[in-house]
């Protein structure tokens, strides 16, 4: 039985509709992460989860029972919130037991339930503190220790993370996967950070103006996302956009991008990904989607098992970051930006020889936006 | 002070030296009429009359205070100020209480269970703070008769918190803007209702605006002379009353020294608050603008 279901929820304030007509269903230890930019509804979406904003019309179902008009706290939901919400006049430990307190759980079971989320956290040396007197990461650990100590049947993350500074942050999200990996609880979890999307989902749904645009595994939503507006919000540095004209070769396709006054460049579309939709579409712009791992610097020893097409370009800047480096190269009219290993030693100004793996490009309808193949 | 970078050129330090006589100038200034009214109080008539306002008591004497506190004349009655001083008190702590308890559930309501049109009750509750006194004497007394409580304690206490909770609301919602909403939807969460959210959370962390409410409502409820003259019977009086009425009586010589006493009398309880609590009075009104 799926753990959650939202069927058909819309969010109206007064003229503005938040969301439109968001359904989602969960199973039970599923993780899922809603991620889109400011303003997508995904924080409200969150809240009508939780019970602090009533919809204006569709239903929510925890574990089977329609829970669209309970209060939250009769929804068996736990939630950390984006600031802790850690109250302040409490010490950890009250903090942590509040929650069973006020579900009238006896002492005796309190204080277990407490010793066993401290130590499953490893903050029982700061039992006795105020929130005050913690650090951001401990503060963060008491948030996760007081939603656990309930053991609810749905978790909610309001961007828990965001709250840290960036060696925490890779920390705390390592440590998130492995509390979920461990407890096999159903979480949701809210975020802009695509990074933290990809690494912790099980089912990432990219949310837009209050609708998800594309629900599906962090493969699926990386790989073959549905349009360009996902394409270009997971994965950093992101999607490569390059415009091109869709051309007839010999019965496959090719694609011309436009170089005025230089060599043409032709990059042939593989035989293996042709859709029914590109024939209607011959000699119309459209919009070709290239990741930066999709090229690769040309290495002479391997040509004869190298894969993908070969193009030539010069190198405008040059992003050495440690584990790689980034190219940014004019492509036509346009600049892309390459990832190479850490050993290519281009410097800006020359010309590279690149590969091309068209064989994961991506190709967009230039005005809806969709995909095409 | 160590801690200020300036100039030491002789020109520098003269101006310095001449700010300083002008800020001592003036504090002294201000200080004199208390000055006078503490040498007056314990000077003997006879020293009053005879010496001028500024001359040290050459025998100093307590008895200005004893009669202004227990025997002075207030209109018909000579039993001093003594007892409108506790009558003060009756009045002031129930109409403190509870006007701040009001306040901060109002208040709390206003920022944490915000309903359509939260806002326009709390800018009407604003211009109770604007409203003058004199404007509801006369309505005010007509309802305290219809409640039956005309002339009594209770009636004044429920005039000073009717009056008292357009401030102590302001606080209170001004203060309760800061607290995070995240706080109030954690704890529903955890499964707590108003009352407990209220006792629980947001109480353990009013302290500062409570002390701020607390000296504010004293302090005017104890300084109010025109609710006390228009709604209380001779038995029922603040002091603030006794005063004047001790001031006002004329029987034959006036005694400057036990005016003086008893006017030392009624202003000492928010001096003292002001000093005991003061530093919290302005922690607490900068509450929430300083981080930290």
């Amino acid at each position: 039985m799926a753990a959650l279901e939202i069927h058909n929820v819309r969010k109206e304030f007064g003229s503005e509709r938040v969301l439109k007509d968001v359904s989602i269903s969960i199973d039970s230890g599923e993780f899922l992460i809603l991620v889109g930019p400011s303003g997508c509804g995904k924080s409200t979406l969150m809240n009508a989860i939780a019970g602090l904003e009533p919809v204006t019309s569709g239903n929510i179902y925890i574990d089977g029972e329609d829970v669209t008009w309970r209060p939250p706290a009769d929804r068996d939901i736990a939630m950390v919130f984006q600031s802790y919400a850690l109250y302040p006049s409490m010490s950890v430990r009250q903090n942590i037991s509040f929650g069973l307190e006020m579900r009238k759980v006896p002492k005796a079971e309190r204080e277990a339930a407490v010793e066993r989320v401290a130590d499953l956290l490893q903050i029982t040396h700061l039992l006795e503190r105020k929130p005050a007197q913690l650090s951001g990461g401990q503060r963060q650990r008491v948030a996760m220790g007081r939603a656990l100590a309930r053991e609810p049947k749905v978790y909610l993350f309001d961007e828990p993370l965001s709250n840290l500074d960036a060696k925490l942050r890779v920390d705390m999200r390592t440590e998130i996967k492995k509390l979920h990996q461990r407890l096999g609880t159903t979480i949701v979890y809210v975020t802009h950070d695509q990074v933290e999307a990809m690494t912790l989902a099980d089912c990432i749904a990219v949310m837009r103006d209050g609708h998800i645009l594309q629900l599906g595994s962090p493969d699926e939503v990386y790989n073959n996302p549905v349009d360009m507006f996902v394409a270009g919000f997971m994965g950093s540095p992101s999607m490569n956009f390059i415009r091109a004209t869709l051309e007839d070769s010999n019965g496959g396709y090719q694609l011309r991008i436009a170089t005025p006054g230089e060599e043409e460049l032709v990059l042939p579309w593989p035989e293996a990904r042709i859709a029914p939709d590109m024939a209607e579409r011959l000699n119309q712009p459209v919009i070709l989607g290239l990741r930066p791992e999709h090229f690769s610097e040309e290495d002479e020893r391997l040509t004869s098992q190298a894969e993908g097409t070969l193009l030539s370009a010069s190198v405008a800047v040059v992003e050495p970051t440690g584990a790689d480096i980034l190219l940014r190269l004019p492509l036509g009219e346009q600049e892309v930006t390459a990832r190479v290993g850490p050993k290519c030693a281009v410097v800006a100004g020359e010309r590279l020889s690149l590969r091309v793996d068209m064989g994961r490009a991506i190709l967009f309808d230039a005005e809806t936006e969709q995909r095409i193949a | 002070m160590a801690n200020v970078i300036r100039r030491q050129t002789p020109a520098a330090r003269l101006s310095r030296g001449l700010l300083y006589g002008v800020l001592i100038l003036a504090a002294l200034f201000y200080i004199l009429p208390l000055v006078v009214m503490l040498m007056t109080s314990v000077k003997p008539l006879s020293e009053i009359s005879a010496g001028s306002l500024l001359s040290l008591p050459q025998n100093p004497t307590l008895a200005p205070w004893t009669k202004a506190w227990g025997e002075a004349c207030t209109g018909m009655r000579c039993d001093g100020v003594g007892g409108y001083f506790w009558n003060s008190f009756a009045i002031v702590i129930p109409a403190v209480l509870i006007s701040t308890t009001i306040g901060a559930l109002n208040g709390y309501a206003l920022t944490k269970w915000r309903f359509k049109g939260s806002e326009l009750v709390f800018a009407l509750m604003l211009f109770g703070c604007f409203i003058p006194f004199q404007v509801v004497l006369l309505p005010m007394a007509q309802t305290l008769g219809w409640l039956g409580i005309s002339s009594s304690r209770a009636g004044l206490i429920l005039v000073h918190v009717v009056f008292g909770i357009a401030f102590t609301t302001l606080f209170f919602r001004n203060f309760y803007v800061g607290i995070p909403n995240e706080l109030v939807s954690a704890a529903k969460l955890d499964g707590a209702g108003f009352f407990r959210i209220f006792w629980r959370i947001l109480l353990p962390v009013s302290a500062p605006i409570i002390v701020v409410s607390v000296i504010w409502q004293f302090t005017q409820i104890w300084n109010d002379f025109l609710f006390g003259v228009a709604f209380s019977a001779h038995n029922t009086q603040p002091v603030t009353v006794a005063l004047n009425n001790l001031v006002n009586t004329s029987t034959g010589v006036r005694e400057y020294n036990v005016d003086m006493a008893a006017a030392m009398i009624a202003a000492l309880p928010t001096l003292v608050v002001y000093v005991l609590a003061g530093k919290y009075f302005v922690r607490g009104l900068t509450a929430g603008s300083v981080k930290g």
